[in-house]
């Protein structure tokens, strides 16, 4: 009997350290502490389902997995943060939605398994987070696909797309493409070099939104914003080489 | 006592996967046909999902896909040799896609033939597609490493002992450049179709060229033959699974495009319900969700316009 139990004690301690590590992340991903310690330290956190993040559950391109998050009902927002806590560089981006809804589409690069998190902070400091899981391995039939391959990237660069769509609730939708290979800086000889701020503006100079963007996002970003109101968007770019990028989306 | 409980335990514990249990049906005079399950790849069906074949010409066996892994092929061989004294001659492979030509390694003195651009794929990608199935089917494929097709298959006609074959190259399925290989046996009545054509199984899509895929399919439509290999799904006798896959591309061709032109996020539609005619298909849902990330993507940035600068 005592040998039997001197067998379940470690696991028992085991039992008590796992629960209480993850006991306040719904998501329960080991890294969840780290990124508290990064992004949120002395702030309150709330785990809330009215922040929505959709993802595919498995990833068929780990080089471009998309991710769209949606809030609903809570106003007063300041900042909408998007991060995946297992990748190598956890923060995807981060929205200043001024006017803008807290709506936000983008694709992201994937290390290994881990949870997307959208996290929004109001005026009193407070953040709400919301997430999901998404693995890092499709089907069976999902090779990694090449990164980088684009030889044509450096005459294309900067080169901007877009469309917008006028929804039924009367918000405008957006949706643009960055030609840019978005390079982490991880793979050997390759230097650092993203997209870092995109700001979004009406016709007469009104800012309505900005972006700040990581490297942890897919190679030629493409994202989506909900905006209010209609009519032509001015779309400015830099990236962190301090190359400037602009567009006008009619 | 306890020493032997614990051996007796842990031999149960690193027993190697359990052996394959491969009876092949002959679905014509000579012609045998391995249905695999309509499953996605799990540790309990070891990879065996897609349908492999054989046929017996007189002048030795062809072999017509070699399955998901050494075990696989080994035990496909075996089940060969227990209906034929005929010795293996050739072995086909229908395309680049891991159910279907990790077996090879059970095959080391015969000819293994492959359409260049799946000669191509195998040499870029094997390694990675292989440690992807390592990683879902796991014990079952101990010993797997891929092997490269050394012979380039030539589409034509072809007497082999008995039999007239026909090979063909189709479009589509493995993208716009025709890289599926279909075997005709037009002795036998019988068409070995590969992937190119599905049966009451969702149609794959991660290297599809959708509309090149549709037009293959009415250009089969006209072949003459009896009975119908699906790469997934049962044998069938008719030509059915041929309308069955066209119907299926064109609803999600049609769909997807629908869904770009009205600026649909991907994530809000992959989760949506399937039609009732497509929901009963084997694996529909997963397959409806991994062709939309293949097939989305490209249509979405198609829908974009050049901004002009300020």
């Amino acid at each position: 009997m005592p040998q039997r139990l001197r067998l379940l004690l470690p696991l028992l301690g085991l039992l008590i350290c796992t629960t209480a590590l993850a006991q306040d992340d719904p998501l329960r991903s080991p890294g969840w502490n780290i990124m508290v310690d990064r992004f949120f330290r002395d702030a309150t956190v709330i785990h809330d389902e009215r922040v929505q993040v959709s993802a595919p559950p498995g990833a068929e391109n780990s080089h471009s997995v998309p991710g769209l998050v949606r809030v609903e009902g809570i106003e007063d927002i300041q900042r909408l943060l998007v991060f995946a806590d297992l990748n190598p560089i956890p923060r995807i981006l981060e929205l200043t939605p001024t006017t803008a809804l807290p709506t936000v589409g983008f694709q992201f690069k994937v290390q290994q398994a881990t949870p997307l998190r959208a996290a929004v902070q109001t005026a009193d400091g407070t953040w709400y987070v919301g997430g999901t899981w998404v693995d890092a391995a499709g089907g069976g039939c999902s090779a990694p696909s090449i990164a980088s391959a684009n030889p044509d990237w450096q005459d294309r660069l900067g080169e901007m797309a877009g469309r917008q769509w006028q929804q039924q609730d009367g918000a405008q939708r957006i949706q643009f493409s960055v030609i840019h290979p978005m390079d982490t800086g991880l793979a050997p000889g390759i230097p650092e070099f993203h997209l870092e701020e995109i700001q979004v503006y009406r016709e007469d100079g009104t800012l309505l939104a900005s972006l700040e963007i990581e490297s942890s996002m897919a190679e030629n970003p493409r994202l989506l914003l909900e905006l209010p109101g209609e009519g032509t968007l001015r779309i400015h770019g830099r990236d962190n080489n301090g190359n400037r990028f602009a567009g006008v989306l009619r | 006592m306890n020493r032997a409980l614990l051996l007796c335990l842990t031999m149960l514990w690193t027993l190697p996967a359990t052996a394959y249990e491969l009876s092949p049906e002959e679905v014509a005079p000579g012609v045998w046909v391995f249905e695999g399950r309509q499953e996605h790849f799990t540790r309990e069906n070891q990879g065996d999902i897609a349908n492999t074949g054989f046929i017996v010409t007189g002048a030795g066996v062809i072999v017509i896909d070699t399955g998901p892994s050494a075990r696989y092929g080994r035990a496909m061989h075996a089940a060969i040799r227990d209906v034929t004294r005929e010795p293996v001659i050739a072995v086909y492979i229908t395309h680049a896609h891991p159910d279907h030509f990790l077996g090879n390694q059970a095959f080391p003195e015969v000819p293994i033939v492959a359409l260049p651009a799946t000669i191509e794929a195998i040499k870029r990608d094997g390694d990675a597609l292989t440690d992807n199935l390592y990683r879902m089917v796991g014990a079952a494929m101990e010993g797997t490493d891929p092997v490269v097709p050394g012979h380039e298959a030539i589409p034509n006609r072809y007497k082999v002992g008995d039999r007239e074959l026909k090979f063909i190259a189709a479009a589509g399925h493995s993208g716009k450049v025709a890289s599926d290989l279909m075997i005709l046996d037009r002795t036998a009545g019988v068409l070995f179709a590969g992937d190119v054509v599905f049966h009451d199984r969702a149609p794959t899509t991660p290297h599809a060229d959708v509309s090149a895929w549709i037009a293959q399919l009415d250009a089969l439509s006209e072949l003459d033959f009896r009975v119908l290999v699906p790469g997934h799904g049962p044998v069938a006798r008719n030509h059915d699974p041929i309308e069955q896959t066209r119907t299926y591309l064109r609803w999600l061709d049609a769909h997807l495009r629908e869904a770009a032109d009205a600026g649909v996020h991907i994530v809000e539609f992959m989760n949506q319900p399937l039609p009732d005619r497509f929901a009963a298909l084997a694996v529909a849902r997963e397959e409806y969700k991994r062709s939309v990330a293949h097939l989305y993507p490209p249509l979405e940035q198609a829908r974009l316009q050049p901004l002009e600068r300020p």
